[in-house]
């Protein structure tokens, strides 16, 4: 455990180093510039609510990173406590509706590339439509399980599961804000295309990101 | 140059006009900044007040009994959270970070600004949950500051129903504060630089920040599962930390749970949030020891990258936390030989300090006399870290009060060294006005000569046993009479320093108005904050033009050069040459 952490840290130096490298090894002391050389220096040129969503994004994946190894150590502590749960076959079905509206996501993405902005609106509806619908589901998936005497305090493997479909769920219904939001603003006339395209985008960013979250966090209930 | 032009986005800035948009539901960084800044010291007095009540009883267990033993655990507990968490993280980061990040950047504001004045109000609202605790049927948690289960909710400790309930949903709240204050800080760094203010140009004060930020954002998710799982296990009953407890003669309700699994998630974000306090600290004495002794900081990119390793190191040796938990000697062995190479690029830093003042033309301002005592207290804490670091020094000592003297002196009396020297080096740029230096120089040396008279004894103690954690001490025969007299002794020290404190209170609010009007740059410093065309800076920080940066932060006592100093914003022309032997007096 802790030599796999020792090596991601590595690896995540690594990265770091390469990509900064040329910037942080500069002289600054004696190079002092005019306006052009500075310009020639080039800084990343994104819109900030991207860089601070993938920010946000690494923050998250700490937290599921912890509590996935949470799980873990949890089960090699258990010291013979641990009984693996069924999990309740719908999640397969809420997987589909989360894996279609995550395609439903980039449809609109790629609408609003195209400029077509009723085609954005549909495909964000359905989208949106879909990831309340998985929602719903993990709801059911949650009265199946309570109503088969699985409770959350009933085993650690149930706590898990509800905990960590509860954090997920919460995470989507966060997302589901902003494209509530989104959708408002398509909604008004006379809306410009490109001042929606960002939210869109960074959306379809996020609901990506979730649904890679739920496929490891899916496998990892599936196979414990 | 796509960053610029965010930075200048909101060019013709629409003021805010009425009181309440100006000072208190207010988007702009710097009233952001103040507001986290009296939040935390506000609250960092009832910490302080609670160990003053916790140093009475024990330098005089027979005089006073303002406490009985359950207020001794809550006020321990209490304090050790309010100083870490609610204290030193919120005043560098929400406090230092809000305020110079903009300045020193080149920036207008954060660029998220709505966001950053949300992550205020969320922190007050933890505070006041926090605070809440003491109003609650059995008070505040005494589970001690590391909330270790199964203790933290079992019946026998104090504030097991509704205290540690309060104190882990008041962290919860902080993380989501501190969150989104976090991802403002990074992505202005990242994204709203002004033209010319390369990675390598900014000010270290920005770097420690920056990097304390992101140890922040990625440390913090640790303490959020834990207080999530621990909440569970504690209303909802399931077993995630708890193993199975007869308690107070009942039955067992939990079972199999792990106390060593929320040991780890702790640490995992414990150390690292030593380094959130401690590279904000960093990068600001480097400024302030640059500034004050006119010459560039020694070895910047070095500086730099040590702030980066240090970063990184930081969460790989958590476990140095848990060495008496029983672990593995082969672990034991892996953290504490991390632990032994965090303290190289730490040393790195401290030499480069004592070589930035090193022929120097050293002002012994009063910023600078809290950096100079900050070096040395740091060397003396840190230098009991690498004792502690073993695992075979640490397991006798780890329940002494040797480990008690060693944070106090690393975590608590370093930084805070440093959270005064910024205060009185950036007030006259928040308020317009000096604070006064008499006052200064008194509340220095008192402060500084007083933690020692409080810390160094406590080293001794430790190495007699004194157990620490204990709220008095009776029928221990290794314990001689001379300890108590040392407890005695330390006790008067505290209420001394603790009663210095006042008089730096006295110097913030009388200065407000009866100080020396500071003009626009009173230390002559080359950092862009003290370039702004107004002081203290209005909204938008630059007027009409944002600056362009020509060059690094230290230029100062540059050979040739008119002045001692030569601001970023100072195009290069052929009287201000850039060379590699300034600051060095021939």
């Amino acid at each position: 455990m802790s030599l796999s952490v020792a090596f991601v840290a590595l690896l995540a130096g690594v990265v770091v180093w390469g990509l900064l490298a040329r910037r942080l090894t500069a002289k600054s002391w004696e190079t002092p510039g005019s306006r052009d050389d500075v310009e020639a220096e080039g800084a990343v040129s994104l819109p900030p609510a991207k860089v601070g969503l993938w920010i946000l994004l690494a923050v998250i994946t700490s937290l599921f990173g912890l509590f996935i190894s949470a799980y873990w150590m949890r089960m090699e502590h258990a010291h013979g406590d641990w009984s693996p749960l069924a999990v309740p076959r719908l999640l397969w079905l809420n997987t589909a509706l989360l894996i279609l509206s995550s395609a439903g996501m980039q449809g609109a993405r790629a609408a609003a590339r195209r400029a077509q902005p009723d085609r954005v609106r549909l495909a964000l509806i359905v989208a949106g439509v879909l990831a309340l619908a998985f929602l719903a589901g993990q709801l059911v998936a949650w009265r199946q399980l309570s109503a088969s005497g699985h409770f959350v305090a009933s085993s650690p493997a149930s706590a898990f599961f509800y905990l960590l479909t509860g954090v997920h769920g919460l995470h989507l219904l966060g997302g589901l804000l902003v494209w509530g939001k989104t959708v408002v603003r398509m909604a008004h006339p006379g809306v410009e295309l490109l001042d929606v395209a960002l939210s869109v985008e960074l959306c379809t960013v996020y609901w990506h990101y979730l649904l890679l979250v739920w496929l490891a966090l899916f496998a990892l209930l599936l196979s414990t | 140059m796509a960053y610029v032009a965010i930075a200048d986005r909101d060019h013709a800035l629409h003021d805010p006009q009425t009181f309440i948009t100006k000072y208190i539901w207010s988007q702009d960084h710097k009233v952001i900044a103040i507001q986290y800044a009296i939040t935390a010291i506000g609250i960092g007095l009832v910490a302080l007040g609670m160990s003053v009540l916790m140093r009475l009883q024990l330098g005089f267990p027979h005089f006073f009994s303002l406490i009985v033993p359950n207020n001794y655990y809550q006020f321990i507990t209490m304090h050790g959270m309010i100083m870490v968490i609610y204290l030193l993280t919120a005043l560098f980061l929400g406090g230092f970070g809000n305020y110079l990040i903009p300045l020193m950047c080149g920036a207008r504001d954060m660029v998220f600004p709505y966001m950053n004045m949300i992550s205020y109000w969320v922190y007050l609202v933890a505070v006041l949950v926090l605070v809440a605790a003491f109003f609650v049927p059995g008070g505040p948690t005494g589970a001690g500051w590391t909330l270790y289960p199964p203790q933290a909710v079992l019946p026998g400790t104090p504030g097991a129903s509704w205290g540690i309930i309060l104190m882990l949903l008041s962290l919860a709240i902080f993380i989501v504060a501190f969150t989104m204050g976090g991802l403002n800080y990074v992505t202005t760094v990242l994204q709203a630089r002004c033209r010319g203010m390369t990675l390598l140009r900014m000010p270290l004060s920005v770097w420690g920040i920056f990097m304390a930020t992101v140890l922040g954002l990625l440390a913090f998710p640790a303490l959020l599962v834990s207080a999530v799982m621990m909440t569970l296990d504690s209303v909802l009953g399931t077993s995630f930390f708890l193993p199975a407890v007869v308690s107070m003669g009942q039955p067992p309700t939990h079972s199999g749970g792990s106390p060593l699994l929320f040991q780890h998630l702790f640490w995992f974000f414990g150390h690292p949030e030593v380094y959130i306090v401690a590279l904000p600290a960093f990068g600001i004495v480097s400024d302030l020891l640059s500034t004050h002794a006119r010459r560039h900081i020694f070895g910047y990119r070095m500086m730099v990258w040590a702030i980066l390793a240090i970063g990184c190191l930081s969460f790989v040796v958590w476990a140095h936390h848990m060495y008496v938990s029983g672990m593995n000697p082969y672990f034991g062995f892996f953290f504490a030989t991390t632990t032994l190479i965090i303290a190289v690029p730490t040393a790195i830093k401290v030499y480069n300090w004592v070589l930035t003042l090193w022929r120097g033309d050293i002002h012994l301002t009063v910023p600078m006399l809290f950096a100079i005592g900050f070096i040395f207290t740091f060397i003396n804490g840190g230098l009991t870290g690498l004792f502690l670091g073993n695992v075979t020094v640490d397991v006798p000592l780890s329940a002494t009060y040797f480990v008690v003297a060693h944070f106090h002196m690393v975590m608590g009396v370093s930084p805070i060294l440093v959270v005064f020297g910024a205060i009185y080096h950036w007030y006259p740029k928040i308020t317009g006005r000096m604070l006064n230096d008499t006052l200064g120089r008194i509340h220095f040396w008192l402060t500084f000569l007083g933690t020692y008279a409080i810390y160094l004894p406590m080293h001794y103690l430790g190495i007699l046993g004194v157990p620490r954690r204990y709220y008095a001490f009776g029928g221990t025969n290794f314990i001689p009479p001379s300890a108590e007299w040392a407890n005695t002794a330390i006790t008067i020290s505290a209420l001394f320093v603790a009663a210095v404190q006042m008089v730096f209170l006295f110097n913030l609010i009388w200065s407000l108005s009866k100080g020396k009007p500071a003009g626009s740059n009173p230390w002559r410093a080359t950092t862009l904050e003290w370039q702004t065309p107004d002081t203290p800076p209005k909204h938008g920080n630059w007027g009409a033009k944002l600056p362009v940066v020509y060059r690094w932060a230290y230029d100062y006592s540059v050979p040739g050069a008119k002045e001692d100093f030569i601001p970023q914003n100072q195009p290069v022309d052929a009287r201000t040459p850039p060379g590699r032997e300034h600051g060095i007096k021939s």
